[in-house]
């Protein structure tokens, strides 16, 4: 009970929001399936010709794992603002960011983290040449983070408001976009047999900044929101 | 020296009504203040700016003498919050809620949680999950929180609601221990507080507005 440092805290806020989530067992697997079956539609949708799906196959699979991460956003902060949890924790004598950090971590190990297992297979389905495979893992790991880290920003600023969604959508997206740019162009380049160091660099060039400057906007816009 | 938690000429404006302003409270651990007045005269939003939840439109709170929008750290070291919402989560148990807030908050040496939740009578119902629990129980567990932890400071905002009589009884019991040791209560509620005068006042909003608008006038 004594143990009431930081990093102990940070630990014990990230084991309660994995255990909530694995108490709704039903909507956990939520954010994965969407995502398989928005990239398994395709190839019913366009036809199963394997150098069209290889062409799109970068893009379908970003734009899938990025709108799985959007949807999946909603879960970070609402239920807590409704039951008076996120007010009891913004009210803590520990730093926010760091608060808000763990739910950020806790929220990509549930929605994120899946994608990275399921991505390779959907790259077989869409025939995805096998060289890509390792980019594509690699830019996910890199990318859905971000995702998280962004959407946590537009989350803490709308979560306040009853209908919060399509707003979240106009803020979070743009922001969203570089990382679908550099995401996918760096399968495609590797799906080609180009180098993709330079995307990777600067995939982890944002992940770094969002990493370090997410924590505070969050805190920051959810103060806002509680008051 | 400041040992007290005080407000320096206070307003608070929610849309364009205003709901009180130059409000000046003063209060000292050992004592227990009842916000009243009608619904809608700012007993929340009072509560709520105390705790640094919303920022007052004029005006300073002062913990110890530190203003505390500036040493919130230090504050909410020495605050609980009750709300209209339990904060407690349905998906956890009993149990597990209290060992969250203890993590959130500094804890007291030695607390035993069962025998908090024994004393707010929830002994068997520690580990089953809250949502199978009734709203009084629901409303136990979240001020079984104020014992878990070290804060002063009891900003309460009609903690009542939905206990039986007997749970008020063992409530007020609390309170009475709470500031015997020097803490300090806030609340609001509409049920008559049995507790000692002397450590009891209370403080109405309306006449406070309505004694204002009077001064205003003349």
């Amino acid at each position: 009970m004594a143990n009431n440092s930081l990093s102990s805290v940070f630990f014990q806020v990230l084991k309660r929001d994995l255990t909530l989530a694995f108490r709704h067992r039903g909507e956990i697997a939520n954010p994965l399936l969407f995502f398989i079956i928005v990239v398994s539609l395709f190839p019913l949708g366009v036809g199963p010709t394997p150098s069209t799906l290889e062409t799109i196959a970068p893009g379908i699979i970003w734009v899938a794992a990025l709108l799985s991460a959007m949807l999946s956003l909603d879960g970070m902060f609402r239920s807590d603002f409704e039951d008076g949890s996120l007010e009891q924790i913004t009210m803590s004598h520990h730093p926010l960011s760091v608060l808000v950090l763990a739910k950020i971590l806790a929220h990509w190990l549930i929605t994120g983290l899946p994608l990275l297992f399921a991505a390779p297979l959907l790259g077989v389905l869409l025939y995805l040449p096998s060289e890509a495979m390792k980019t594509l893992v690699i830019t996910l790991a890199l990318g859905t983070p971000i995702l998280s880290l962004v959407g946590a920003i537009g989350m803490g600023l709308t979560v306040g408001l009853k209908r919060g969604g399509v707003l979240l959508s106009l803020l979070v997206l743009p922001l969203y976009i570089p990382v679908l740019i550099f995401g996918s162009m760096a399968v495609n380049e590797a799906a080609a047999g180009l180098a993709v160091d330079g995307y990777i660099y600067i995939l982890s060039a944002l992940l770094m900044f969002t990493l370090s400057l997410s924590p505070i906007a969050t805190a920051a816009s959810i103060r806002i929101s509680t008051s | 020296m400041e040992n007290g938690l005080k407000t320096v000429n206070l307003e608070c404006i929610r849309g364009d009504r205003i709901l009180f302003s130059n409000l000046n409270i003063e209060i000292t651990p050992g004592n227990i203040l009842q916000i009243e007045g009608r619904n809608g005269c700012g007993k929340t939003s009072l509560l709520r700016l105390l705790c640094g939840l919303m920022l007052p439109n004029e005006g300073d709170i002062l913990w110890l003498g530190d203003n505390i929008a500036k040493e919130r750290a230090e504050y909410y070291a020495a605050v609980s919050y009750l709300g209209h919402h339990n904060g407690i989560k349905e998906e956890l148990t009993a149990l597990e809620n209290l060992l969250f807030s203890q993590a959130l908050a500094p804890t007291k040496d030695g607390v035993d949680l069962y025998a908090i939740l024994a004393r707010l009578s929830l002994s068997g119902f520690e580990d089953i999950p809250c949502r199978h629990l009734s709203a009084g129980q629901k409303r136990r567990v979240a001020l079984a929180r104020l014992l878990a932890t070290k804060a002063k400071i009891w900003i309460l905002d009609e903690p009542f609601t939905a206990l039986d009589r007997k749970g008020i009884a063992e409530i007020e019991a609390i309170f009475e221990e709470h500031v015997a040791t020097g803490g300090i209560i806030i609340l609001t509620t509409h049920h008559p507080l049995k507790v000692d005068s002397d450590y009891y006042s209370s403080l109405n909003l309306e006449l406070n507005m309505e004694s204002k608008m009077v001064e205003a006038h003349t």
